[in-house]
């Protein structure tokens, strides 16, 4: 019964969205003040068909349903509750679900907070959320309905995949979704400005904190991924080049520069056609990130179904959106007149900087990803594109990105001056290049770490002496300088923290350019060392969980004869999936990460394999990673988009350019 | 900028999009007809002749076994086939074999890690599609060729060299859009 009222809540929101879709955009071109106010409701109504639906998917989970194949296919009565539901959105129908009910409530939040836009440009944004939801809904009901029955019951689920069944996998997703979807309204805020063909300053307010929620999203998400992969894959890394993963890189990448570009429509009325073409491609990259996960066109160690007949529907969803979208693009985009002009050395000119930088390390990430794909068709031949090639193609990108980053947001709009902004970061330089030497002397000559600390140094110096700048720090007295930092915009403070956060994540993959490991066959009581710690094996004994069984190895870690920490590295075996997953056993004290895998062992000698590893600074990875986000945040917290955006005729009489 | 530049650059991104959703979908109809596996690793033997073997018979079989020797110059293309009874792709794959068989495609089968007695039971529950059938009880033939999983399949052309390698149950539809083609292909 709850099955059936799901699937019927689904074939509603499809209905709904349909409505969404025709009355408000026909609404819009015919200026019927009626017809465009349906939009709002319709977004409402939707969200709460789409929030049942899942409710309903969940439930199913939670009292493990056996008549519902989407359960017995990826749950297990003998899975604790919290990964049963959890499980709700691990399998490709259940994520599909999760994706469209963030898009409906993108779609509400939009008619909800979106009360001061325009009626017309509101009304174009819903119909194209509601025309976005009306494909994956279609996609979802035709090929992947979720709630299918099958009869007779079956007597238990075949449960979720192992690896799966942790909390990683409970974050991962719905944080990753709600970046890729946030994209979906910026794209929309892009389709709806060609129909009208203008962008203004009003246009850019909202576009800027959709973009900037969908990053700090898609960057927390990327980040717990990843996280997700060092603790729970136990090969001690953290970014594998995995398809899966660039896929979600790419749009992140574009969201990046779309982020920036949003600034200067805001400010400075300029770079609209280049924004709005960075809002398509922003969401055409994540509906290409869902293509590749779900069509199994490459080989990864993600993947959901390998069904070539679904990939061949969510490209077809793929091609109508992102080729409908630059058609209307090929002949509206002309319409788009910049007012603000600008001198190529000004904020803006570093943004346009910023902008191809970014977008080329796209460009690499995006042909390492598909190039085997496109090898087999074109040439026949087999290919991998492995580490090497996006780690050297990238690295003389990312360089002359760190050094631009850190110049932008010292320089004044409409035109700057070279020696005002090497005034305000010589010292910084010079924090940069000692940094270098006295890297690379702690580490033994290890140039490329080396290099990674100097930029690391030079962000992080770069972000602080801007925040120092607008505060005039060095200038005046403490008082007055805490008065000025309590008056500055949040944005601006937004800006630094995340412009550092990328400086802690650049001295995190620098440090673990000196990560070292060690593999040792040890019985208990014997001891390695690593690092300058003893690790001591006390002994191997079996456990017992809910759904599994466990080798669980006691390490006690002692750093001149004092224990610092037991560490307790697991085997865990689940029978029902006869797979094994590694339980890795980590001691951070935020500068590394003491990392214990164990490995097979030997009956006969009692000796186990134990894989160690000392991840130097591996932890700031994820925490830079984090404090981007926090940036996000806080700028999205910014009085001027807490006020959102004024009507055209007073944003247009503000948009002067601003001491900022 | 003149008018037509801008108008051709505005353009680029729709070309660029139809290009790759082009290329998308054929690299999905090549997946759907196994022409393209993004799991698959080409088999370092094509266009070279098999490793060196000798494999005893299945006893009982009534059919003779083969060497390498037996593979090398037979005037037309055939079929090398590595299976087991204990495979359940293989009983997907059995009714193409014996399909290629009855149109006179001389198929050698070699029976992979399988109980003789067992690979016995399953030719006459199925029929025996093999013109030759050789056994290998130990698998090591197997890691010659690089076998990684039943059933296999290599094509060999004319001469006896390795054209083709089939990792997976061959299909009706492998049959009809891949192996139909190589052998006419190869048949000269």
């Amino acid at each position: 019964m709850i099955a059936e009222l799901g699937h019927f809540a689904l074939a509603l929101a499809l209905v709904l969205a349909l409505a969404q879709t025709i009355l408000p955009l026909l609404g819009a071109e015919l200026r019927n003040g009626r017809m465009m106010a349906t939009a709002a409701p319709l977004a409402l109504g939707q969200c709460l068909a789409l929030a049942s639906a899942f409710l309903c998917l969940m439930y199913a989970y939670a009292i493990n349903d056996t008549t519902v194949a989407n359960v017995v296919q990826n749950s297990h009565s003998a899975k604790p509750m919290l990964y049963k539901i959890t499980g709700t959105w691990g399998n490709h129908e259940g994520s599909l679900i999760l994706w469209v009910m963030i898009l409906g409530i993108c779609g509400a939040a939009v008619s909800t907070f979106g009360r001061d836009l325009p009626t017309a440009l509101r009304a174009r944004v819903l119909g194209v959320l509601g025309l976005i939801s009306v494909g994956f809904l279609a996609f979802t009901i035709r090929t992947s309905n979720p709630f299918q029955r099958i009869w007779p019951p079956a007597p238990d689920g075949q449960g979720l995949n192992p690896i799966l069944q942790d909390i990683g996998l409970a974050m991962h997703p719905p944080l990753l979704y709600l970046g890729y979807v946030g994209y979906a309204v910026t794209f929309a805020f892009a389709i709806a400005a060609l129909i009208e063909g203008r962008v203004d300053a009003a246009w850019g307010r909202w576009v800027r904190p959709w973009s900037l929620a969908a990053w700090s999203f898609l960057t927390l998400g990327i980040a717990l991924g990843s996280w997700w992969a060092y603790y729970e894959l136990g090969w001690g890394g953290y970014w594998f080049w995995d398809p899966v993963e660039n896929a979600s890189l790419l749009p992140w990448l574009i969201g990046t520069a779309l982020l920036h570009s949003a600034i200067v429509v805001e400010k400075r009325e300029a770079l609209k056609t280049w924004t709005i073409l960075l809002a398509i491609i922003a969401f055409g990259m994540s509906l290409l990130g869902t293509f590749l996960v779900r069509s199994g066109v490459l080989n990864s160690v993600h993947s959901f179904a390998n069904d070539p007949e679904r990939g061949l529907f969510i490209l077809g969803l793929l091609m109508f959106y992102l080729a409908g979208a630059f058609l209307l693009f090929a002949f509206r985009a002309r319409a788009m007149i910049p007012t603000g002009i600008f001198a190529p050395v000004s904020r803006e000119g570093a943004i346009v900087l910023n902008n191809l930088l970014v977008c080329c390390i796209t460009a690499v990430v995006f042909v390492g990803t598909l190039w085997p794909l496109f090898a087999d068709a074109l040439f026949g031949t087999k290919v991998s594109v492995g580490p090497p090639f996006f780690n050297s193609a990238s690295f003389p990108l990312v360089v002359p990105l760190l050094l631009a980053m850190a110049a932008g947001p010292l320089m004044p709009w409409k035109r700057a001056q070279f020696m005002p902004v090497v005034m305000k970061l010589w010292w910084v330089a010079v924090i940069g290049f000692a940094a270098f030497f006295v890297a690379l002397l702690a580490s033994g000559q290890k140039v490329l770490p080396a290099v990674g600390f100097a930029f690391a140094a030079w962000v992080i110096g770069a972000a602080f002496a801007d925040i120092a700048d607008r505060t005039a720090l060095f200038r005046t007295n403490l008082g007055n300088a805490w008065n000025r930092a309590k008056g500055l915009p949040r944005a601006a403070w937004g800006a630094a923290i995340a412009h550092a956060g990328i400086g802690i994540t650049a001295a995190g993959i620098a440090g673990m350019g000196l990560a070292q490991e060690r593999l040792a066959s040890l019985a208990p009581g014997q001891s390695t060392t690593l690092a300058g710690y003893e690790w001591r094996l006390e002994e191997v004994r079996d456990e017992v969980g809910p759904n599994w069984t466990a080798r669980r190895a006691t390490i006690t870690l002692l750093r001149d004869g004092a224990v610092v920490r037991v560490m307790r590295p697991a085997r865990r075996f689940f029978p029902l999936a006869r797979q094994n997953t590694t339980e890795v056993a980590i001691h951070t004290n935020l500068i590394a990460d003491l990392y214990a895998v164990i490995g097979e062992e030997d009956a006969a000698s009692g000796r186990a394999v134990i894989r160690l590893h000392y991840n130097f600074l591996a932890p700031w990875i994820w925490l830079g990673a984090g404090i981007m986000a926090l940036g996000g945040g806080l700028s999205l917290a910014d009085r001027r988009v807490r006020v959102s955006a004024p009507n055209r005729a007073t944003a247009r009489a503000t948009t002067g350019p601003r001491p900022a | 900028m003149t008018p037509l530049s801008r108008r051709l650059l505005l353009a680029a991104p729709f070309a660029a999009a139809a290009l790759g959703g082009a290329g998308f979908y054929t690299a999905l109809q090549r997946q759907r007809t196994g022409a393209y596996n993004p799991r698959g690793v080409p088999s370092a033997l094509i266009g070279q002749a098999p490793p060196a073997f000798d494999l005893p018979p299945v006893p009982e079989s009534g059919v003779e076994p083969f060497a390498a020797a037996d593979l090398r110059g037979l005037g037309q293309p055939a079929l090398v086939n590595f299976w087991a009874s204990w495979c359940v792709p293989c009983v997907i794959e059995h009714p193409q074999l014996m399909a290629l068989s009855r149109q006179g495609v001389p198929v050698f089968g070699i029976a992979y890690k399988d109980k003789p007695a067992d690979s016995l039971t399953f030719l006459r529950r199925h029929g025996n599609p093999f013109r030759r059938l050789a056994q290998d009880v130990p698998g090591r033939v197997a890691i010659d060729w690089g076998v990684y999983g039943v059933p296999e399949s290599y094509l060999l052309d004319a001469q006896g060299i390795i054209r083709w390698r089939y990792a997976g149950p061959i299909t009706p539809e492998v049959l009809e859009q891949d192996l139909r083609i190589l052998l006419a292909r190869h048949a000269a």
